[in-house]
């Protein structure tokens, strides 16, 4: 199945259940297919907590400008000061928690603005919950069981993610199950992530 | 004469056959050398007394003005008198002596202790402060300040309206002071502590004026003073009387404070004497001077910003630093620097980089005099821009990362550049989004996507010989492993690393709720680097 977005370049926002799993990062990162720059921006608490992006492990090489903001208003601020630059192929921002300037109207903005400047604009939300906000998909991806890898049989293999789309403003809404492997983003249908909800249930029992 | 030394009998001598006729007078060899400059010389005879006056008025308990003042600074002598006001003066008290005679002269001498080491940083201040009248302009010894106003007077309306207005200027902030214009520092420096009031000597004018100062305005120490008033020379026209190769052979060996003979070349001009500013000029500078003082210079920056740019357009330059300073009514000046990561003269983005940042600027009680200078500027050819407005040379991201840079600091706007290292932290420097591109950096499908800021220690619950722990707590929270791949071992560098650095085995283990992490063993059971290893958490895969 294809992306649901209709339209290429706005704002999305993508939930990490897990405070600490990697997988909204490498979810985000396989969406975005440019040549140009990111800007990436951190606030504080999301560097410490969950490090910085490392530049060798990405899925492929990626030019980025990297900001430490101290404040999640800094954070608005650097994305709404990228998105006018036509120079960068998208901006991410990961916030931590609930801030009260993350509200309905700051990502209204971010929103629209990304849209005027189709720059599509991603907000990474880490120990956050769902509240109101203008994003016009709004995900939730955590890590599941990886596959099978295709040498050894005791090692992890290639990245499987659990990916929710919980509200979309074009699309359908739907749960899927996302693997990527270095070029292409695939959906596999919902029945399918039931079944791997069970098998991770099995691992856990 | 008969304190005079072997070496000095040769120049009495000549003296002598001076006086006697033997040897004509009048001699050209003090000639004025001509040059365009014109310097001008601030003498602040009480500086540190003036100051000392300020802060006693600020704090309301001055004493009154009949009443005689001292500062006193420590010496291998006792306290030593540094400073003093015109009433301990007239009652006898005076600079170098000790505290305890002058005591016994002026029993009611007041005394404090001097603080020169802030009198130093309130003169480097105002020099700053000064250069509102002319843009080059150093300190000169521990009272005084020295200027060069060439091509600067007519903007103030001429020399001796300028010298008014400095003076007017400086007493309005409490301090006393001299000043004179002249071609050359040393002639300045001499007509201003022993010139007429104001004096302003014109080139032509200059061996005239200088011949009636006495020998001291010649910058030379005290005991060359001494020596050359026993010679009988009290004034610079005396010695100017004299023949050159006799002194000449008397000073030959002379450093410069002790020889009237390079000091007197220095002041008609035959010996250059480059003023020795802390920083040159630059050649890019606005102004706005202001009618009353003001709290704010934001709302002169666009305008600031437009006059620099055209400046910079019309010499082919484009600024990577400007540096906005407000002249304050106190005597002070206050200023705030942005920077740029590529040439530009962009009114304005370079007035929109100064946006948050005023805050940093102290307005004190206000200021009259708002500059915008480029200290810092590159060649720059013209740029076309496209019909929507857009430039087509890659400066909207240059632009973009000066604005963040201006907000965030250069420390908080990076870029990661690639290194040839093993060590996984090692592997990539963050550096500056300012300093440019970096290579593309090859990516390694066993390296994760994130790298923690620093190695993280996890507790080992139950660990299996061989391989990663079968169960870990990191952050209280217990992973247990089930698949994982490795170990990666990557030994450590041993021209970087201390001795005793132990290596790391890296594994890639996959937890029970499918978290992918990047953990490290450091060090081997035996290898003899310290007790048992210990494991850390590094990175999280994707």
């Amino acid at each position: 199945m294809s992306r649901p977005t209709p339209k290429d370049a706005t704002l999305s926002e993508v939930f990490s259940p897990r405070a600490i799993d990697a997988a909204a990062v490498g979810f985000v990162l396989a969406h975005l297919d440019t040549a140009k720059p990111v800007l990436w921006i951190q606030d504080r608490l999301s560097r410490k907590e969950t490090g910085r992006p490392h530049l060798r492990g990405l899925p492929r090489p990626i030019e980025i400008i990297h900001v430490d903001a101290n404040r999640p208003v800094d954070v608005l601020w650097a994305m709404e000061e990228g998105l006018r630059c036509p120079a960068f192929g998208a901006v991410l921002g990961e916030v931590w928690g609930d801030p009260a300037v993350l509200d309905f109207t700051a990502t209204k903005r971010l929103a629209l603005r990304s849209e005027a400047h189709r720059i599509p604009a991603w907000l990474i939300r880490r120990a956050a919950t769902a509240g109101l906000s203008a994003a016009r998909n709004r995900w939730r991806v955590a890590s599941l069981q990886s596959l099978k890898h295709p040498w050894d049989s005791r090692a992890p293999g290639a990245p499987v993610w659990e990916a929710d789309l919980f509200r979309s403003r074009w699309g359908k809404t739907g749960r899927w199950v996302a693997q990527y492997d270095g070029t292409r983003l695939t959906f596999d249908h919902g029945v399918e992530a039931d079944a791997y909800d069970d098998q991770r249930r099995e691992a856990e029992g | 004469m008969s304190r005079l030394s072997s070496r000095d009998m040769d120049l009495a001598a000549a003296l002598k056959q001076l006086e006697t006729g033997l040897q004509t007078p009048a001699p050209d060899w003090a000639k004025p050398k001509p040059s365009g400059r014109r310097i001008l010389s601030l003498h602040l005879p009480r500086f540190a007394m003036d100051r000392w006056q300020i802060m006693a008025d600020r704090r309301g308990d001055s004493p009154p003005a009949d009443m005689p003042c001292a500062l006193a600074v420590d010496s291998a002598r006792g306290a030593m008198i540094h400073a003093t006001n015109h009433a301990a003066e007239a009652a006898g008290v005076y600079i170098g002596a000790r505290v305890v005679d002058m005591r016994a002269i002026c029993p009611a001498l007041h005394l404090d202790h001097a603080d020169v080491d802030s009198d130093a940083r309130a003169l480097e201040r105002l020099m700053l402060w000064s250069r509102r009248w002319a843009p080059w302009t150093a300190r000169d010894g521990a009272d005084g300040i020295v200027m060069d106003i060439t091509g600067c007077a007519h903007l103030f309306g001429g020399e001796d309206a300028m010298l008014l207005q400095i003076e007017d200027r400086l007493a309005g902030l409490g301090l006393n002071s001299a000043s004179a214009i002249a071609p050359t520092h040393g002639a300045a420096w001499g007509l201003a502590r022993f010139g007429a009031v104001r004096a302003v000597c014109p080139p032509d004018q200059l061996e005239t004026q200088i011949s009636a100062l006495p020998v001291r305005a010649l910058r030379i120490t005290d005991d060359t003073t001494l020596l050359l008033n026993r010679l009988g020379l009290k004034t610079i026209g005396d010695l100017i009387a004299v023949p050159r190769v006799p002194l000449a052979r008397r000073f030959a060996r002379a450093p410069l404070a002790e020889n009237p003979l390079m000091r007197l070349d220095q002041m008609v001009g035959k010996l250059a004497e480059p003023l020795d500013a802390p920083d040159d000029p630059p050649r890019f500078i606005t102004h706005a001077r202001l009618p009353e003082p003001v709290q704010d210079p934001t709302e002169w920056i666009p305008q600031l910003a437009q006059d620099l740019c055209a400046d910079l357009e019309a010499a082919g330059f484009g600024a990577r630093r400007i540096t906005l300073t407000v002249y304050r009514t106190d005597g002070d000046v206050s200023s705030v620097t942005v920077a740029t990561s590529q040439p530009s003269r962009d009114a304005a983005h370079l007035a929109k980089l100064f946006d948050g940042k005023l805050d940093r600027i102290d307005p004190g009680y206000g200021f009259d005099l708002i500059t915008l200078a480029a200290p810092f500027v590159e060649q720059m050819g013209k740029l076309q821009h496209r019909l929507d407005r857009r430039a087509t040379d890659g400066s909207e991201l240059a632009q973009t990362i000066d604005r963040l840079t201006a907000r965030f600091g250069p420390r908080g706007v990076l870029r990661p550049a690639s290194l040839e290292r093993h060590i996984p932290e090692r592997s990539e420097q963050w550096r500056p989004a300012m300093a440019g591109t970096p290579d593309p950096a090859a990516t390694h499908p066993r390296r994760p996507i994130r790298l923690l800021e620093h190695p993280e220690e996890i507790r080992v619950l139950y660990a299996v010989p061989e391989g990663p722990p079968a169960q870990f707590v990191w952050r209280r929270q217990v992973h247990r492993v089930g698949r994982f791949d490795g170990p990666e071992r990557i030994a450590p560098e041993w021209w970087a690393d201390k001795p005793g650095t132990r290596l790391r085995d890296y594994y890639k283990v996959e937890d029970q709720h499918g978290l992918r992490l990047w953990i490290y063993r450091e060090g081997v059971l035996g290898d003899l680097r310290g007790a048992e290893p210990r494991w850390f958490l590094h990175g999280l895969f994707a």
